[in-house]
Protein backbone atom coordinates (compact mmCIF):
# COMPACT_ATOMS: atom_id res chain seq x y z
CA UNK A 1 0.00 0.00 0.00
CA UNK A 2 1.37 3.39 -0.89
CA UNK A 3 0.73 7.15 0.59
CA UNK A 4 -2.13 7.37 -2.19
CA UNK A 5 -4.33 4.58 -0.25
CA UNK A 6 -2.83 5.43 3.10
CA UNK A 7 -4.06 9.37 2.53
CA UNK A 8 -7.43 7.57 0.87
CA UNK A 9 -8.01 5.80 4.47
CA UNK A 10 -7.99 9.51 6.25
CA UNK A 11 -10.68 10.59 3.74
CA UNK A 12 -7.50 12.91 1.74
CA UNK A 13 -6.90 12.64 -1.86
CA UNK A 14 -3.52 12.94 -2.69
CA UNK A 15 -1.75 12.76 -5.97
CA UNK A 16 2.28 12.07 -6.70
CA UNK A 17 4.22 14.22 -7.45
CA UNK A 18 7.85 14.95 -9.17
CA UNK A 19 9.45 18.20 -8.45
CA UNK A 20 12.44 17.26 -10.55
CA UNK A 21 10.54 17.16 -13.53
CA UNK A 22 7.20 19.54 -12.70
CA UNK A 23 4.17 17.05 -13.66
CA UNK A 24 2.41 15.07 -11.96
CA UNK A 25 2.54 11.06 -11.45
CA UNK A 26 -0.62 9.42 -12.46
CA UNK A 27 -1.48 7.00 -11.80
CA UNK A 28 0.01 7.00 -7.94
CA UNK A 29 3.47 5.15 -7.73
CA UNK A 30 6.96 5.62 -5.93
CA UNK A 31 9.00 6.92 -8.50
CA UNK A 32 8.56 9.31 -11.23
CA UNK A 33 7.28 7.00 -14.59
CA UNK A 34 9.86 9.93 -16.57
CA UNK A 35 13.08 9.83 -14.18
CA UNK A 36 12.56 7.60 -11.68
CA UNK A 37 13.54 9.95 -8.95
CA UNK A 38 11.09 9.84 -5.60
CA UNK A 39 8.03 11.40 -5.82
CA UNK A 40 6.48 14.38 -3.15
CA UNK A 41 3.06 14.08 -2.26
CA UNK A 42 0.31 16.53 -1.93
CA UNK A 43 -3.32 16.84 -1.79
CA UNK A 44 -5.11 16.99 -4.91
CA UNK A 45 -6.98 20.49 -5.99
CA UNK A 46 -10.89 20.36 -4.85
CA UNK A 47 -12.43 21.02 -8.10
CA UNK A 48 -12.09 19.06 -11.25
CA UNK A 49 -14.02 19.06 -14.31
CA UNK A 50 -16.60 16.52 -15.72
CA UNK A 51 -15.33 14.29 -18.54
CA UNK A 52 -18.29 11.79 -19.60
CA UNK A 53 -20.93 10.56 -17.15
CA UNK A 54 -23.54 7.59 -16.89
CA UNK A 55 -25.88 6.37 -14.96
CA UNK A 56 -27.08 3.03 -12.87
CA UNK A 57 -30.59 2.44 -11.50
CA UNK A 58 -30.31 5.75 -9.02
CA UNK A 59 -26.58 6.44 -8.99
CA UNK A 60 -24.65 8.58 -11.65
CA UNK A 61 -21.35 8.21 -12.17
CA UNK A 62 -18.59 10.40 -13.96
CA UNK A 63 -15.20 10.09 -15.04
CA UNK A 64 -13.83 13.79 -13.30
CA UNK A 65 -10.17 15.19 -14.29
CA UNK A 66 -8.23 17.08 -11.84
CA UNK A 67 -5.48 19.78 -13.09
CA UNK A 68 -5.43 18.60 -16.54
CA UNK A 69 -4.34 15.14 -15.56
CA UNK A 70 -5.71 13.58 -12.84
CA UNK A 71 -8.90 11.52 -13.91
CA UNK A 72 -11.02 9.16 -11.42
CA UNK A 73 -14.65 7.50 -11.48
CA UNK A 74 -16.72 8.87 -8.78
CA UNK A 75 -20.26 8.93 -7.76
CA UNK A 76 -21.66 12.51 -8.56
CA UNK A 77 -24.58 13.80 -6.34
CA UNK A 78 -26.94 15.73 -8.57
CA UNK A 79 -30.10 14.84 -11.36
CA UNK A 80 -28.97 14.05 -14.65
CA UNK A 81 -30.61 16.62 -16.58
CA UNK A 82 -28.77 18.86 -14.44
CA UNK A 83 -25.00 17.83 -15.65
CA UNK A 84 -22.81 17.91 -18.86
CA UNK A 85 -19.24 17.12 -19.91
CA UNK A 86 -16.70 20.06 -18.70
CA UNK A 87 -18.67 21.27 -16.15
CA UNK A 88 -17.16 21.91 -12.49
CA UNK A 89 -17.26 19.70 -9.54
CA UNK A 90 -16.20 19.45 -6.45
CA UNK A 91 -14.86 16.53 -5.07
CA UNK A 92 -17.21 16.24 -1.60
CA UNK A 93 -15.68 13.09 0.25
CA UNK A 94 -13.47 10.25 -0.82
CA UNK A 95 -12.59 7.04 1.08
CA UNK A 96 -11.29 3.48 1.35
CA UNK A 97 -12.96 0.57 2.57
CA UNK A 98 -12.75 -2.71 0.16
CA UNK A 99 -12.53 -0.33 -3.08
CA UNK A 100 -11.62 3.59 -3.39
CA UNK A 101 -15.08 5.76 -3.21
CA UNK A 102 -14.92 9.24 -4.31
CA UNK A 103 -18.24 11.51 -4.36
CA UNK A 104 -18.73 14.65 -6.29
CA UNK A 105 -20.84 17.75 -6.10
CA UNK A 106 -21.74 20.20 -8.68
CA UNK A 107 -19.83 23.12 -7.77
CA UNK A 108 -21.67 26.31 -6.86
CA UNK A 109 -25.08 25.16 -8.31
CA UNK A 110 -24.04 25.64 -11.88
CA UNK B 1 12.97 -13.86 -39.66
CA UNK B 2 11.45 -17.60 -40.38
CA UNK B 3 8.07 -18.09 -41.51
CA UNK B 4 5.37 -19.03 -39.50
CA UNK B 5 1.79 -20.80 -40.43
CA UNK B 6 -1.22 -21.94 -38.63
CA UNK B 7 -1.12 -25.56 -39.22
CA UNK B 8 -3.73 -26.89 -36.51
CA UNK B 9 -6.17 -25.64 -33.71
CA UNK B 10 -9.11 -27.08 -31.80
CA UNK B 11 -11.36 -25.14 -30.19
CA UNK B 12 -14.61 -26.29 -27.36
CA UNK B 13 -17.79 -25.64 -26.89
CA UNK B 14 -18.22 -22.09 -24.83
CA UNK B 15 -20.76 -22.56 -21.62
CA UNK B 16 -21.62 -21.36 -18.58
CA UNK B 17 -19.82 -24.61 -16.75
CA UNK B 18 -17.60 -24.34 -13.94
CA UNK B 19 -15.06 -26.81 -15.66
CA UNK B 20 -11.34 -26.98 -13.90
CA UNK B 21 -9.07 -25.08 -15.68
CA UNK B 22 -7.01 -27.65 -16.86
CA UNK B 23 -9.33 -29.71 -18.23
CA UNK B 24 -10.63 -26.76 -20.55
CA UNK B 25 -7.10 -26.86 -21.62
CA UNK B 26 -6.83 -30.54 -22.52
CA UNK B 27 -10.31 -30.52 -24.25
CA UNK B 28 -8.92 -28.15 -26.95
CA UNK B 29 -5.24 -29.66 -26.94
CA UNK B 30 -6.69 -33.09 -27.64
CA UNK B 31 -8.65 -31.55 -30.57
CA UNK B 32 -5.58 -30.62 -31.95
CA UNK B 33 -3.79 -33.95 -31.77
CA UNK B 34 -7.57 -35.57 -32.74
CA UNK B 35 -7.37 -33.53 -36.40
CA UNK B 36 -3.76 -32.42 -37.30
CA UNK B 37 -1.95 -35.13 -39.57
CA UNK B 38 1.73 -36.53 -38.40
CA UNK B 39 1.46 -34.92 -35.24
CA UNK B 40 3.12 -36.51 -32.36
CA UNK B 41 3.71 -34.92 -28.91
CA UNK B 42 7.75 -35.44 -29.43
CA UNK B 43 7.33 -32.92 -32.84
CA UNK B 44 6.14 -30.24 -30.16
CA UNK B 45 9.22 -27.50 -29.18
CA UNK B 46 6.75 -25.18 -27.10
CA UNK B 47 3.61 -25.28 -24.96
CA UNK B 48 2.40 -21.55 -23.98
CA UNK B 49 -0.68 -21.37 -22.02
CA UNK B 50 -3.31 -18.03 -22.37
CA UNK B 51 -5.52 -17.77 -18.96
CA UNK B 52 -6.49 -14.94 -16.61
CA UNK B 53 -6.94 -18.10 -14.14
CA UNK B 54 -4.96 -17.70 -10.80
CA UNK B 55 -3.65 -21.71 -11.22
CA UNK B 56 0.16 -21.61 -11.39
CA UNK B 57 2.33 -23.41 -13.67
CA UNK B 58 -0.25 -24.10 -16.13
CA UNK B 59 2.68 -24.38 -18.93
CA UNK B 60 4.34 -27.64 -17.52
CA UNK B 61 0.86 -29.01 -16.14
CA UNK B 62 -0.49 -29.22 -19.51
CA UNK B 63 2.45 -30.27 -21.27
CA UNK B 64 2.45 -33.17 -18.84
CA UNK B 65 -1.50 -33.93 -19.35
CA UNK B 66 -0.59 -34.31 -23.06
CA UNK B 67 2.74 -36.67 -22.64
CA UNK B 68 4.53 -33.16 -24.15
CA UNK B 69 8.38 -32.79 -23.08
CA UNK B 70 8.49 -29.34 -24.58
CA UNK B 71 11.85 -27.02 -24.94
CA UNK B 72 9.76 -23.94 -23.93
CA UNK B 73 6.66 -24.04 -21.44
CA UNK B 74 5.32 -20.93 -19.76
CA UNK B 75 2.05 -18.86 -19.43
CA UNK B 76 1.12 -15.74 -20.86
CA UNK B 77 -1.27 -13.44 -19.14
CA UNK B 78 -2.11 -9.78 -20.18
CA UNK B 79 -6.63 -9.63 -19.49
CA UNK B 80 -8.82 -10.00 -22.51
CA UNK B 81 -5.51 -10.08 -24.94
CA UNK B 82 -3.68 -12.83 -23.68
CA UNK B 83 -4.46 -15.28 -26.46
CA UNK B 84 -3.10 -13.34 -29.49
CA UNK B 85 -0.30 -12.21 -27.05
CA UNK B 86 0.53 -15.93 -26.21
CA UNK B 87 0.19 -16.96 -29.79
CA UNK B 88 2.55 -13.33 -30.61
CA UNK B 89 5.42 -15.02 -28.40
CA UNK B 90 4.94 -18.58 -30.18
CA UNK B 91 5.16 -16.71 -33.63
CA UNK B 92 8.45 -15.49 -32.03
CA UNK B 93 9.94 -18.33 -30.50
CA UNK B 94 9.57 -19.68 -34.14
CA UNK B 95 10.42 -16.62 -36.51
CA UNK B 96 13.60 -16.57 -34.19
CA UNK B 97 14.49 -19.68 -35.28
CA UNK B 98 14.61 -20.94 -31.67
CA UNK B 99 12.12 -23.77 -32.22
CA UNK B 100 9.91 -25.29 -35.23
CA UNK B 101 6.47 -25.82 -33.82
CA UNK B 102 4.60 -24.56 -30.70
CA UNK B 103 1.33 -25.44 -29.38
CA UNK B 104 -0.90 -22.14 -27.86
CA UNK B 105 -3.58 -23.33 -25.72
CA UNK B 106 -6.30 -20.57 -24.11
CA UNK B 107 -8.90 -21.24 -21.82
CA UNK B 108 -10.75 -19.85 -18.89
CA UNK B 109 -13.47 -20.49 -16.44
CA UNK B 110 -16.58 -18.53 -16.53
CA UNK B 111 -15.92 -16.26 -12.90
CA UNK B 112 -12.29 -16.04 -13.66
CA UNK B 113 -10.89 -13.07 -12.45
CA UNK B 114 -9.50 -11.37 -15.69
CA UNK B 115 -12.72 -8.77 -15.86
CA UNK B 116 -11.76 -6.71 -13.38
CA UNK B 117 -8.54 -4.85 -12.75
CA UNK B 118 -8.04 -4.67 -9.18
CA UNK B 119 -4.83 -2.69 -9.94
CA UNK B 120 -6.46 0.56 -11.57
CA UNK B 121 -6.89 2.79 -8.61
CA UNK B 122 -8.53 5.74 -10.71
CA UNK B 123 -11.64 3.33 -11.69
CA UNK B 124 -12.63 3.82 -7.93
CA UNK B 125 -15.66 1.71 -7.06
CA UNK B 126 -16.53 1.20 -10.54
CA UNK B 127 -14.01 -1.10 -11.44
CA UNK B 128 -16.30 -3.62 -13.93
CA UNK B 129 -15.80 -2.86 -17.56
CA UNK B 130 -19.83 -2.26 -17.75
CA UNK B 131 -18.20 1.22 -16.27
CA UNK B 132 -15.74 1.73 -19.07
CA UNK B 133 -18.35 0.88 -21.54
CA UNK B 134 -20.61 2.69 -20.37
CA UNK B 135 -18.28 5.56 -20.81
CA UNK B 136 -17.85 4.95 -24.04
CA UNK B 137 -20.85 4.64 -25.54
CA UNK B 138 -22.07 8.05 -23.87
CA UNK B 139 -19.39 9.69 -25.62
CA UNK B 140 -19.87 8.03 -28.81
CA UNK B 141 -23.46 8.71 -28.67
CA UNK B 142 -22.55 12.28 -27.96
CA UNK B 143 -19.76 13.22 -30.73
CA UNK B 144 -21.43 10.84 -33.52
CA UNK B 145 -25.50 11.22 -32.21
CA UNK B 146 -24.89 6.69 -32.23
CA UNK B 147 -28.47 5.73 -31.66
CA UNK B 148 -29.36 2.73 -29.77
CA UNK B 149 -30.89 1.16 -32.43
CA UNK B 150 -27.44 1.49 -34.26
CA UNK B 151 -25.42 -0.09 -31.20
CA UNK B 152 -28.56 -3.10 -31.36
CA UNK B 153 -28.11 -3.87 -34.81
CA UNK B 154 -23.94 -5.14 -34.03
CA UNK B 155 -25.75 -7.58 -31.46
CA UNK B 156 -28.65 -8.40 -33.47
CA UNK B 157 -25.84 -9.72 -36.32
CA UNK B 158 -23.16 -10.75 -34.12
CA UNK B 159 -26.05 -12.98 -31.80
CA UNK B 160 -27.22 -13.84 -35.41
CA UNK B 161 -23.83 -15.27 -37.19
CA UNK B 162 -23.39 -17.39 -33.91
CA UNK B 163 -26.38 -19.50 -35.18
CA UNK B 164 -23.75 -21.37 -37.39
CA UNK B 165 -21.02 -21.34 -34.78
CA UNK B 166 -21.35 -25.00 -33.17
CA UNK B 167 -19.38 -23.40 -30.58
CA UNK B 168 -21.29 -20.32 -29.80
CA UNK B 169 -22.17 -19.49 -26.00
CA UNK B 170 -25.57 -18.06 -27.64
CA UNK B 171 -27.54 -19.81 -30.70
CA UNK B 172 -30.40 -17.74 -30.04
CA UNK B 173 -31.23 -15.17 -32.48
CA UNK B 174 -32.72 -11.53 -31.23
CA UNK B 175 -34.26 -9.31 -33.13
CA UNK B 176 -33.22 -5.10 -32.80
CA UNK B 177 -36.29 -4.53 -30.82
CA UNK B 178 -35.76 -7.50 -28.13
CA UNK B 179 -32.06 -5.95 -27.73
CA UNK B 180 -32.93 -2.65 -27.47
CA UNK B 181 -35.40 -3.54 -24.78
CA UNK B 182 -33.64 -5.71 -22.94
CA UNK B 183 -32.40 -5.06 -18.95
CA UNK B 184 -30.65 -1.77 -18.76
CA UNK B 185 -27.53 -2.22 -16.87
CA UNK B 186 -26.94 1.17 -16.96
CA UNK B 187 -28.92 4.31 -18.60
CA UNK B 188 -26.21 3.43 -22.04
CA UNK B 189 -26.02 -0.23 -22.11
CA UNK B 190 -28.31 -2.80 -22.80
CA UNK B 191 -27.10 -6.76 -21.61
CA UNK B 192 -27.94 -7.73 -24.66
CA UNK B 193 -25.06 -5.53 -26.08
CA UNK B 194 -22.46 -6.80 -23.50
CA UNK B 195 -20.45 -10.12 -24.60
CA UNK B 196 -20.55 -13.02 -21.41
CA UNK B 197 -18.09 -14.18 -19.52
CA UNK B 198 -17.82 -17.96 -20.08
CA UNK B 199 -15.81 -21.28 -19.94
CA UNK B 200 -14.35 -22.28 -23.33
CA UNK B 201 -10.52 -23.46 -25.07
CA UNK B 202 -8.90 -22.97 -28.01
CA UNK B 203 -5.23 -24.00 -29.62
CA UNK B 204 -3.37 -23.29 -32.32
CA UNK B 205 -0.64 -25.12 -33.63
CA UNK B 206 2.27 -22.93 -35.09
CA UNK B 207 5.06 -24.15 -37.19
CA UNK B 208 7.90 -22.97 -39.04
CA UNK B 209 7.89 -22.73 -43.00
CA UNK B 210 10.23 -26.12 -42.91
CA UNK B 211 7.85 -27.96 -40.72
CA UNK B 212 4.42 -26.72 -41.78
CA UNK B 213 4.07 -29.04 -44.70
CA UNK B 214 4.72 -32.01 -42.74
CA UNK B 215 0.86 -31.18 -40.45
CA UNK B 216 -1.11 -29.24 -43.44
CA UNK B 217 -1.49 -29.12 -47.04
CA UNK B 218 -2.91 -25.83 -46.22
CA UNK B 219 -0.94 -23.41 -44.12
CA UNK B 220 -2.67 -20.02 -42.98
CA UNK B 221 0.44 -17.64 -42.37
CA UNK B 222 0.95 -15.28 -39.76
CA UNK B 223 1.79 -12.37 -42.43
CA UNK B 224 1.46 -9.08 -39.78
CA UNK B 225 1.28 -8.36 -36.71
CA UNK B 226 1.26 -5.45 -34.73
CA UNK B 227 0.54 -4.50 -31.27
CA UNK B 228 0.66 -1.45 -28.44
CA UNK B 229 0.11 -0.61 -25.53
CA UNK B 230 -0.79 3.00 -24.23
CA UNK B 231 -1.69 2.69 -20.41
CA UNK B 232 -2.76 0.14 -17.75
CA UNK B 233 -5.48 2.29 -16.26
CA UNK B 234 -8.38 3.51 -17.69
CA UNK B 235 -8.84 6.78 -17.52
CA UNK B 236 -6.00 7.59 -19.69
CA UNK B 237 -7.89 6.63 -22.32
CA UNK B 238 -9.31 9.33 -24.59
CA UNK B 239 -13.08 8.09 -25.42
CA UNK B 240 -14.18 7.58 -28.67
CA UNK B 241 -11.17 6.01 -30.35
CA UNK B 242 -9.58 2.77 -29.72
CA UNK B 243 -5.88 4.43 -30.25
CA UNK B 244 -4.07 1.42 -29.26
CA UNK B 245 -5.97 -0.66 -32.02
CA UNK B 246 -5.28 1.93 -34.83
CA UNK B 247 -1.64 2.09 -34.08
CA UNK B 248 -1.30 -2.12 -34.04
CA UNK B 249 -3.38 -2.02 -36.68
CA UNK B 250 -1.24 -0.18 -38.70
CA UNK B 251 1.99 -1.87 -37.63
CA UNK B 252 0.56 -5.40 -38.86
CA UNK B 253 -0.49 -4.04 -42.61
CA UNK B 254 3.05 -2.67 -42.75
CA UNK B 255 4.05 -5.80 -42.01
CA UNK B 256 1.95 -7.37 -44.19
CA UNK B 257 2.30 -5.47 -47.00
CA UNK B 258 -1.04 -4.93 -47.60
CA UNK B 259 -3.91 -2.01 -46.73
CA UNK B 260 -7.33 -2.56 -45.16
CA UNK B 261 -9.30 -2.85 -48.18
CA UNK B 262 -7.77 -6.17 -48.96
CA UNK B 263 -9.22 -7.95 -45.99
CA UNK B 264 -12.00 -10.31 -46.39
CA UNK B 265 -12.95 -11.19 -43.67
CA UNK B 266 -12.34 -10.23 -39.55
CA UNK B 267 -12.50 -11.12 -36.45
CA UNK B 268 -13.10 -8.01 -34.36
CA UNK B 269 -13.32 -7.43 -30.32
CA UNK B 270 -17.05 -6.89 -29.98
CA UNK B 271 -17.06 -6.89 -25.95
CA UNK B 272 -19.78 -4.25 -25.85
CA UNK B 273 -21.40 -3.28 -28.82
CA UNK B 274 -20.05 0.27 -29.02
CA UNK B 275 -16.69 -1.58 -29.29
CA UNK B 276 -17.46 -2.94 -32.80
CA UNK B 277 -18.67 0.49 -34.22
CA UNK B 278 -14.87 2.03 -32.90
CA UNK B 279 -13.26 -0.86 -33.88
CA UNK B 280 -14.40 -0.93 -37.63
CA UNK B 281 -13.39 2.98 -38.06
CA UNK B 282 -10.62 2.24 -36.03
CA UNK B 283 -9.22 -0.96 -38.24
CA UNK B 284 -9.87 1.74 -41.49
CA UNK B 285 -12.77 -0.59 -42.72
CA UNK B 286 -14.80 2.80 -43.38
CA UNK B 287 -14.08 6.04 -42.41
CA UNK B 288 -14.86 7.70 -39.24
CA UNK B 289 -18.08 8.21 -38.31
CA UNK B 290 -20.00 5.80 -40.79
CA UNK B 291 -19.47 2.75 -39.02
CA UNK B 292 -22.90 2.64 -38.10
CA UNK B 293 -24.06 2.03 -41.55
CA UNK B 294 -21.28 0.06 -42.31
CA UNK B 295 -22.57 -2.42 -39.49
CA UNK B 296 -26.00 -1.63 -41.04
CA UNK B 297 -25.40 -2.60 -44.42
CA UNK B 298 -23.72 -6.14 -43.32
CA UNK B 299 -26.97 -6.43 -41.16
CA UNK B 300 -29.30 -5.70 -44.25
CA UNK B 301 -26.97 -8.11 -46.68
CA UNK B 302 -26.27 -10.79 -44.46
CA UNK B 303 -22.51 -10.28 -45.00
CA UNK B 304 -20.55 -11.99 -42.47
CA UNK B 305 -17.14 -10.06 -43.21
CA UNK B 306 -17.14 -8.73 -39.62
CA UNK B 307 -16.96 -11.74 -36.72
CA UNK B 308 -18.35 -14.51 -38.61
CA UNK B 309 -18.26 -16.78 -35.66
CA UNK B 310 -20.19 -14.11 -33.89
CA UNK B 311 -17.57 -12.27 -32.24
CA UNK B 312 -17.21 -11.91 -28.17
CA UNK B 313 -21.10 -11.06 -28.08
CA UNK B 314 -22.42 -14.38 -29.54
CA UNK B 315 -20.03 -16.65 -29.42
CA UNK B 316 -18.81 -15.82 -25.55
CA UNK B 317 -15.51 -14.28 -23.81
CA UNK B 318 -13.79 -16.74 -22.43
CA UNK B 319 -10.81 -14.73 -21.60
CA UNK B 320 -7.69 -16.41 -22.47
CA UNK B 321 -9.65 -18.64 -25.15
CA UNK B 322 -10.95 -15.46 -26.90
CA UNK B 323 -7.86 -14.22 -29.01
CA UNK B 324 -7.06 -18.01 -30.58
CA UNK B 325 -10.80 -18.86 -31.01
CA UNK B 326 -10.83 -15.72 -33.56
CA UNK B 327 -7.05 -16.90 -35.11
CA UNK B 328 -8.75 -20.23 -35.00
CA UNK B 329 -12.08 -19.01 -37.25
CA UNK B 330 -9.77 -16.69 -39.81
CA UNK B 331 -7.53 -19.89 -40.45
CA UNK B 332 -11.03 -22.05 -40.71
CA UNK B 333 -12.22 -19.24 -43.16
CA UNK B 334 -9.36 -18.53 -45.62
CA UNK B 335 -9.01 -22.51 -45.52
CA UNK B 336 -12.70 -22.40 -46.94
CA UNK B 337 -13.82 -24.89 -44.10
CA UNK B 338 -15.74 -22.33 -41.96
CA UNK B 339 -18.91 -24.52 -43.27
CA UNK B 340 -22.44 -22.07 -43.28
CA UNK B 341 -19.81 -19.11 -41.74
CA UNK B 342 -17.71 -19.26 -45.29
CA UNK B 343 -17.15 -16.03 -46.58
CA UNK B 344 -16.61 -16.47 -50.44
CA UNK B 345 -12.84 -15.93 -51.77
CA UNK B 346 -11.26 -15.60 -47.97
CA UNK B 347 -7.70 -14.57 -48.93
CA UNK B 348 -7.19 -12.70 -46.11
CA UNK B 349 -7.79 -12.29 -42.50
CA UNK B 350 -7.79 -10.12 -39.83
CA UNK B 351 -7.77 -10.55 -36.23
CA UNK B 352 -8.20 -7.71 -33.37
CA UNK B 353 -8.11 -8.63 -29.62
CA UNK B 354 -7.85 -5.78 -27.10
CA UNK B 355 -7.47 -5.48 -23.10
CA UNK B 356 -8.94 -2.82 -20.40
CA UNK B 357 -10.66 -0.70 -22.29
CA UNK B 358 -8.27 -0.88 -25.46
CA UNK B 359 -5.33 0.17 -22.96
CA UNK B 360 -3.72 -2.30 -25.36
CA UNK B 361 -4.57 -4.06 -28.71
CA UNK B 362 -3.43 -6.81 -30.66
CA UNK B 363 -4.09 -7.35 -34.63
CA UNK B 364 -2.80 -10.01 -36.69
CA UNK B 365 -2.77 -10.43 -40.37
CA UNK B 366 -3.18 -13.83 -41.82
CA UNK B 367 -3.01 -15.04 -45.25
CA UNK B 368 -3.67 -18.50 -47.16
Amino acid sequence: MNKFEDELKTGNFVTSECNHCNRIVWPPSNYCDNCFREVNWRKVSENGIIIEFSKKEHDIFCIAEFENKIRIIGKLDTEINMIKPGQIIKLSKCLLNDKNRFFFSLENNQ
Amino acid sequence: MKKVAVVGYGNTKFTKDELPIESLLLESTKQVFDTTKNLSQDLIDGVIVSTNDNSKYLGAILSELSGIKPKISHTVEHLCSSGSSAVISGFSYIASGLVDTVLVTGADKIGNPGQILEWDKSRGEYDHPIYWASMFTKAHKRQFNTTDEELALVSAKNHKQAIDNPNAYSHKPYTISEIMNSKNITDDLRILDCSYSCSGSSSVLLASEETAKKFTDEPIWISGIGQKTNSASFTKNELTTLSSSVIAANDAYKMAKITSQEINVAEIHDAFSVCELMAVEDLNFTEKNTSAQYVRNLFNTEDRKINPRGGLIGAGHPLGATGISQIVEITQQLQNKAKKRQISNANIGLVHNMSAAATSSSVLVLKS
